[in-house]
C-alpha cells in the first residue's frame, strides 16, 4: 500500500486492510493477534506498516488467540486503546477473555471477520456468529456493543467508532463482518493521522487504569473480576447492567433503505444488505414496494424501529448468512404483527439475489 | 498490657513493609507465600520501583488475592495466562516493572503455552513462581509437579507416574530457551533460603527494569495443609522430597556482574 497520506486520500483496500490503516491512524496503542484465514491481513498490514516506528504503537503476533485476547485485557487494563482480530473459530477460543474484558469494565475492541462453522467449518464468508457476539459468548450476563460493516468504507470508520464507544462506556466493542467484506477490494477515504495519547493523558482519562502509577496516584489501582462476596457481585452486575440500559438508549444504529412506501420489509447486515439491495432493485421494477433496515449495531439492536415498521408492512423478510439467528430478534420486536420469513445459505455459501428475490416473492404469495 | 507497652521505637528490630498492606492473610498458617509475599514488598521498596511504577499480575489459585496485600497497581489474570498479560502490560508501559506471580497449576498446567512463549520472546518481565507441587485454593489436586507416590487428593493413593505422567520440573525448560537471562530456583523453608530468595527476586527485578530478558524465579514452597503435615514437619518434608525433585541453585545465569 502506497498511500502514506492524510486526510481524504481515496485508495482501493481490501476490507481486512481498512481495519489495520484505520488502527494505526485512529492512534491505536496495540494490536497482538494470531493468523486466522480470512482476516490474516489485519496483522500482515500492521506488521508491514511498522507503525512502531511512527506512532509507536505496539504490534505483536501472539502464541494463540488465547494470549492475543489475554493482551487485550491487559493492555486495556492499564488504559491503553487496544485491540485483535480474528475469526470464528479464534473468536470462540476467546470467549473467557472477552467475558473478563466486560466484566473488569474495561475498554477494547475486537474484530471477527465471520467464516462458516460450526467447528473448523470452512474458510468462506458467513454471518454464522451473530448469537454468540450479541447473546453473550462467553459466560455471565454481558453484552458487547456489535458494530457491523457493509463495505470497506464502514470497517474504516468502525474502528474509531468501535474504539470511542467502547471507552465512553468502558465495555468491549466488536466489529462482527462476513469474511466477503474483510476479503473484498473497494475505495476508502482512510480517517486522518491522529497522534497517540501520551502516557500522561491515559493516566488523565482513565484515572481507574492499573498503570503502575500507584505512588504517584496515592492509591493503588486494582483490575479484577473475581469477588467472592455474592451480594457485591450482584451489584456489580447491577452497575453493569445499568451500563447496557444507557447503551441501549443512545447507541442504535441503522439505515434504511426505500422504506417510506415499502409495503414489505427486508431487514439484513454486512454483505446480506447490500444482496438484498440488489434483489429490491430487481422487485421495485416488477412493481413491489419492498424496502430495508440494516441494522448497523447488532446490538443493540433497532427493536423499537422494525417494531414501528412492522404496523407498516404486510411481512418481512430477513436474509442472512446462517440458519436463521438475527430473525429471532427481528421476531421479538415485530410481537407477531406480520410473518417473519428467514432466507438464507449456510456454511460458507453467499446467497445471491436472485435467491433472495424468489424467497421475498414465496412471502407475498403466501401472505 | 497493650501494644503501645510492647512495641516501643527502641525495641522494635523489625516491622511490616512500607509495601505489605495491613491486611488480614487469607494464607493458611505455615504457607509460603505470606514470606514471598513480603520478600516481594521489601524488595520493590528498596530498589524504589514503586516510584519507578510497578504492575504486577496476578495468577489464580491461592494467590489470586495477592492484590490485596502488595500496594502497587494490579492486574488480576485468567487462570495461566499471566505471562501473556504481562506481555502486553511491559510493551505497552516499557518503563515499569512487570512482574508475574504464579503457582504451579496456574504456570506449569493450564498456563504452560503462555509462560514459555513470553520467556522465549524474552519480554523483559520478571516470573515469580511458587512450586508447593500441589492444587492448594481448590483443596489439594495433583499439578504437573506433585512428587511421584505423593497422596493428593486427585491421587488418593500416590501419584503414579503410568497414570498421571512425571513431576515437571518446567523451569529447567525455561533454562533453555534463548529469551530467558536468569533461572533460579530457590525456597522459603528457613532464614538462608528465604536470604537467597529475596536476592533472587531483587536480580529478577533489576534484569527486568534492565531489559536483559525474562528471569524466572522458582520458590519451592510449604502447602502443609495440602501436604496434610504441620508447618514443622512440612518443612522437613520439602529439604527431603521435594528439593530431591527439584534442587535449589541457578539455572541459569547471564546476569551482568556488578
Amino acid at each position: 500500500m502506497s498511500n502514506n497520506g492524510t486526510k481524504g486520500d481515496v485508495v482501493l483496500m481490501k476490507g481486512n486492510e481498512a481495519i489495520a490503516h484505520a488502527a494505526v491512524r485512529y492512534g491505536c496503542d496495540g494490536y497482538f493477534g494470531y493468523p486466522i484465514t480470512p482476516q490474516s491481513e489485519v496483522l500482515e498490514t500492521l506488521e508491514a506498516l511498522m507503525p512502531w516506528e511512527t506512532t509507536g504503537m505496539v504490534v505483536l503476533q501472539a502464541e494463540s488467540e488465547l494470549a492475543s485476547i489475554n493482551m487485550v485485557y491487559a493492555g486495556a487494563a492499564t488504559g491503553k486503546a487496544v485491540f485483535t482480530s480474528s475469526s470464528s473459530p479464534g473468536i470462540s477460543l476467546m470467549q473467557e477473555g472477552i467475558s473478563y474484558i466486560a466484566a473488569g469494565e474495561l475498554p477494547a475492541l475486537i474484530v471477527n471477520v465471520m467464516r462458516g462453522g460450526p467447528g473448523l467449518g470452512t474458510i468462506h464468508p458467513s454471518q454464522s456468529d451473530y448469537f454468540q457476539a450479541t447473546k453473550g459468548g462467553g459466560h455471565g450476563d454481558y453484552h458487547l456493543i456489535v458494530l457491523a460493516p457493509k463495505s470497506v468504507q464502514e470497517m474504516a470508520d468502525f474502528v474509531g467508532l468501535g474504539f470511542d464507544l467502547a471507552f465512553k462506556y468502558r465495555t468491549p466493542a466488536m466489529i462482527l463482518v462476513d469474511g466477503m467484506v474483510g476479503q473484498m477490494m473497494e475505495k476508502v477515504v482512510l480517517p486522518p493521522q491522529r497522534p497517540r495519547r501520551t502516557d500522561e493523558e491515559v493516566l488523565e482519562q482513565c484515572p481507574w487504569a492499573a498503570t503502575g502509577d500507584a505512588d504517584k496516584r496515592g492509591r493503588n489501582n486494582i483490575i479484577t473480576t473475581l469477588e467472592l462476596d455474592s451480594h457485591v457481585m450482584e451489584k456489580n452486575n447491577e452497575r453493569f447492567q445499568e451500563t447496557y440500559r444507557r447503551i441501549e438508549a443512545n447507541e442504535v444504529r441503522y439505515e434504511e433503505y426505500m422504506t417510506d412506501d415499502a409495503e414489505w420489509l427486508m431487514v439484513a447486515f454486512g454483505s446480506m444488505a447490500r444482496i438484498s439491495q440488489a434483489a429490491i432493485h430487481t422487485a421495485r421494477e416488477a412493481g413491489i414496494k419492498v424496502g430495508l433496515l440494516r441494522p448497523i449495531t447488532l446490538w443493540p439492536f433497532p427493536y423499537e424501529r422494525i417494531s414501528e415498521l412492522s404496523r407498516q408492512v404486510k411481512g418481512i423478510l430477513v436474509p442472512e448468512m446462517n440458519a436463521g439467528q438475527m430473525i429471532e430478534d427481528v421476531r421479538l420486536a415485530t410481537e407477531g404483527r406480520v410473518p417473519v420469513k428467514h432466507c438464507g445459505r449456510m456454511g460458507g455459501i453467499i446467497p445471491s439475489p436472485s435467491e433472495v428475490l424468489t424467497a421475498l416473492n414465496s412471502l407475498i404469495e403466501v401472505k | 498490657m497493650n501494644r503501645e507497652d510492647i512495641v516501643k521505637p527502641e525495641n522494635k528490630v523489625v516491622s511490616r513493609p512500607r509495601l505489605l498492606n495491613d491486611n488480614v492473610m487469607h494464607y493458611c498458617p505455615g504457607c509460603g507465600h505470606g514470606v514471598v509475599h513480603k520478600l516481594v514488598a521489601e524488595v520493590i521498596d528498596e530498589m524504589g520501583l514503586d516510584k519507578t511504577g510497578a504492575v504486577a499480575i496476578a495468577p489464580v489459585g491461592c494467590a489470586v488475592f495477592a492484590y490485596n496485600y502488595i500496594d502497587v497497581d494490579w492486574i488480576e489474570a485468567a487462570h495461566g495466562r499471566a505471562p501473556a498479560v504481562a506481555t502486553a502490560v511491559k510493551r505497552l508501559w516499557p518503563k515499569k516493572l512487570v512482574f508475574t506471580y504464579q503457582g504451579d497449576g496456574d504456570l506449569s498446567a493450564i498456563g504452560t503455552g503462555e509462560a514459555i512463549h513470553a520467556a522465549n520472546r524474552g519480554e523483559n518481565i520478571a516470573i515469580i513462581f511458587i512450586n508447593n507441587g500441589i492444587y492448594g485454593m481448590t483443596g489439594g489436586q495433583m499439578s504437573p509437579t506433585t512428587l511421584e507416590g505423593m497422596k493428593t487428593s486427585t491421587t488418593p493413593y500416590g501419584r503414579r507416574v503410568d497414570l498421571n505422567g512425571y513431576p515437571l520440573a518446567i523451569t529447567d525448560i525455561f533454562a533453555q530457551l534463548d529469551g530467558t537471562c536468569y533461572v533460579t530456583r530457590q525456597a522459603v523453608n528457613d532464614a538462608a533460603a528465604v536470604r537467597k530468595t529475596k536476592n533472587a527476586i531483587k536480580k529478577a527485578f533489576q534484569n527486568s527494569m534492565d531489559g536483559l530478558g525474562t528471569s524466572v524465579v522458582e520458590v519451592v514452597s510449604q502447602c502443609n495443609s495440602g501436604w496434610k503435615m504441620s508447618p514443622v514437619k512440612s518443612n522437613e518434608w520439602l529439604v527431603e522430597h521435594m528439593e530431591a525433585k527439584y534442587p535449589l541453585g541457578d539455572l541459569k545465569n547471564n546476569t551482568p556482574k556488578k
